[in-house]
């Protein structure tokens, strides 16, 4: 033991006692009381979107709709008193920023409330950092259902997956008359598997046949491989349930094979972008599912929709404008019955929440998810046109 | 007496222990960003092992960031509760111990890409890791049990200051203890002339494993840290753009150049925040930044002498 103090033994023993002082366990910052009890000032809430990236229009879309609907707020007076901050911060589509930008409002801003994302991903991401800090958070149009799970701060104003399977399996049976069917998803969207699982469940439910399954992934240009398997099964109706920008390639290149049954999808395909890849040749007899028609006859859709047009020169909301419209309005009437934006108070007016709104009446289940109106949409001469609505 | 580089090295763990131990006070934001912070510099010193002393081009950091993450991560929801570690308050055991069972995955899938790729030269690595990076992001979106393409949920918060900063001074000692070795003689005769090298007799590809291994070892503790910080994984997360954040980090700071690279690593994960405020200007800003460091600093931020004058 000649050498006990040589350098080595030293240096080993003190970095053992550094790991010691080091492990200590210093807990998070202990969860803020509920974020946002001010009673003055204007009451702030943040949104975080995919302003840009692969998923931008969507994230644009559900912005003007919040934006909207906080300008038309404060026009009328706010809320309490107060005016509405609505601050916004962008994903860029990207994976690791919701939880940064989620800890920022709830500790830089103090943020109320959260708003925000399109993709069921980011939302699950941002959900926990919102549940740890009890600020209730809204998503307006993430539809896995796992989103609502991560706890009881979290909220959401759209249908959720299941449901939308369901109502796709039901309009591919009953309207199409498909039996044999192929389902063509993107391996690398949760939203994409969630709702071909779904569609399957209650597709092979209902006696119909999944033929063949194929897949993609985000980004992919070229489809025909699976295209032409697709082709070579013989199948009478194709899903796929993917985003706007694949699913316009994919229909485009499928009618270029020479595959010319019915494809249909999910709200994913609802974007104008879709035409322009796609082309309205191409489009004809495809059909999706989704949360809103500007063509709905309700006074509160139409007003939604004309007051849209007034501000964003002209231009016809979507599904996303519509549900960010409603995640905003949401939170607003909220915080009216709540009488103060604390966040337990808040949360608990959320859970009871029931408004009409533009995508029609919003009421929460025990699970915090909206159970409301489905409408299939499909495509003519290259506009989208309202086929039919479906009732919970 | 200790060398003054281990002293130094004692001195940063005992300092990320201290500011850890008062972390209570500040606010969430900001130690998400100075964690950010802490797994960037252990990311791009460990990539630098690779790319800059020992001159091999990889592409798929993100790839073994993305083993280490999913490895600690299923280790810390899977077997904490099932042993109850948590009410134990043994998690500040299973969450280091997770960690580097995450890391030493990580480096054998390093061993496992490196052998049969190293031995080819420049752009065929290139191609190799990119490959990698990408077969594993694809293998997590299909893998129902970690998730699949919908991520790993709840993963418990475990990082803090400690962890993040004490492994980015491990990391960075490490690799400055490598390079001043007989090893890190080796990792610059391959990064000078490969040719060379072997003719003085060096086994160049059992340097370059090394160097590899021990860089995806790293990336892969980084990933881990990553993990416990998010609190959640997906697979697009760890995509070839996150690779190529890394490699900007590595050029920007100077290939081969220990200070310039932390400093980058800080720089460019940090100014992404203020950067915020500008809205859509942001990205463009960020791209604008890097083109000028490119432009007027292409030898790296810190390589002395700072200024050279042109002698053309």
């Amino acid at each position: 033991m000649k050498n006990l103090t040589s350098p080595r033994r030293v240096f080993l023993a003190a970095l053992a006692a550094a790991a010691l002082v080091g492990c200590k366990p210093s807990e998070n910052s202990a969860p803020a009381a509920g974020g946002g009890g001010d009673t003055s000032g204007d009451i702030i809430v943040g949104e975080f979107a995919s302003l840009t990236g692969t998923e931008a229009a969507f994230g644009q879309s559900s912005h003007k709709g919040t934006q909207l609907a906080f300008e038309q707020v404060n026009a009328a007076g706010g809320a309490l008193g107060r005016k509405f901050k609505h601050l916004v911060e962008d994903t860029q589509s990207k994976a690791g920023e919701s939880a940064t930008i989620a800890r920022k409002f709830v500790s830089r801003d103090k943020v109320v409330a959260v708003l925000g994302e399109v993709a069921s991903g980011r939302s699950l991401e941002a959900a926990p950092v919102c549940q740890q800090f009890g600020v209730p958070m809204i998503s307006p149009s993430s539809t896995n259902p796992k989103v609502t799970e991560i706890g009881d701060f979290i909220f959401r104003v759209c249908f959720i997956d299941p449901f939308q399977g369901k109502l796709i399996s039901e309009f591919a049976t009953k309207t199409l008359k498909a039996k044999k069917v192929a389902i063509l998803s993107d391996v690398s969207s949760a939203y994409s598997v969630g709702l071909a699982q779904y569609f399957r469940e209650s597709f092979v439910a209902s006696g119909g046949q999944i033929v063949i399954e194929q897949k993609y992934s985000n980004k992919d240009k070229d489809f025909k491989a699976q295209l032409t398997a697709i082709k070579a099964a013989g199948v009478d109706g194709i899903l796929v349930p993917g985003y706007y920008n694949e699913v316009g390639l994919i229909v485009k290149q499928a009618r270029e094979l020479g595959v010319m049954v019915p494809m249909f999808g999910g709200d994913g395909w609802e974007a104008q972008e879709l035409i322009q890849i796609a082309g309205g040749e191409a489009l004809q007899n495809t059909y999706y599912s989704t949360h809103f028609s500007p063509a709905n006859k309700a006074p509160e859709a139409q007003s939604f929709v004309d007051a849209f047009k007034a501000r964003f020169n002209g231009e016809t909301p979507d599904a996303m404008a519509a549900l960010g419209y409603d995640s905003a309005r949401a939170l607003v009437e909220a915080i009216k019955k709540a009488g103060t934006t604390e966040g337990k108070k808040l949360k608990e007016e959320l859970a009871a929440i029931d408004f009409v709104g533009a995508t029609g009446r919003t009421k929460l289940d025990a699970k915090r998810d909206a159970a409301k109106p489905a409408v299939i949409i499909t495509t003519e001469g290259g506009k989208f046109k309202f086929l039919q609505s479906i009732e919970p | 007496m200790l060398p003054r580089s281990q002293i130094l090295l004692l001195a940063s763990l005992i300092l990320a222990g201290v500011v850890s131990a008062f972390s209570g006070n500040m606010d969430t934001y900001f130690l998400d960003v100075a964690m950010g912070v802490g797994i960037s510099v252990v990311l791009a010193s460990s990539l630098n092992l690779i790319n800059g002393f020992t001159g091999q081009f990889s592409l798929g950091h993100a790839g073994f960031m993305a083993v280490g993450a999913y490895t600690s991560a299923m280790i810390t929801t899977t077997l904490g509760p099932k042993f109850g570690w948590s009410q134990l308050g043994l998690q500040w055991v299973l969450f280091p111990a997770s960690l580097l069972v995450g890391g030493l995955l990580s480096a054998l899938a390093g061993l496992a890409v490196g052998a049969p790729s190293l031995r080819l030269k420049g752009d065929y690595l290139a191609i190799v890791t990119l490959g990698f990076g990408e077969i594993i992001k694809v293998v997590l979106q299909n893998v129902e049990a970690v998730g699949g393409a919908r991520g790993l949920v709840a993963v418990p918060g475990h990082t803090n200051l400690f962890w993040t900063f004490g492994t980015a001074a491990l990391t960075v000692y490490v690799v400055w203890a490598l390079m001043n070795s007989t090893y890190g003689r080796g990792f610059l005769a391959v990064a000078d002339d490969e040719v060379a090298a072997e003719a003085m007799g060096l086994n160049t590809t059992r340097y370059k494993i090394i160097a590899f291994a021990v860089g995806s070892f790293f990336a892969g503790i980084a990933g881990g840290l990553y993990a416990h910080l998010k609190g959640y994984l997906n697979p697009t997360g760890f995509d070839f753009n996150k690779s190529i954040e890394i490699v900007i980090m590595v050029i920007l700071g100077g290939m081969g150049k220990h200070v310039g690279v932390i400093v980058a690593a800080v720089v460019l994960t940090a100014v992404q925040e203020p950067l915020r405020q500008l809205g859509d200007w942001r990205m463009i800003l960020y791209a604008l930044i890097l083109i000028l460091l490119m432009i007027l600093r292409p030898q790296g931020l810190f390589v002395w002498p700072l200024w050279t004058k042109k002698t053309t």
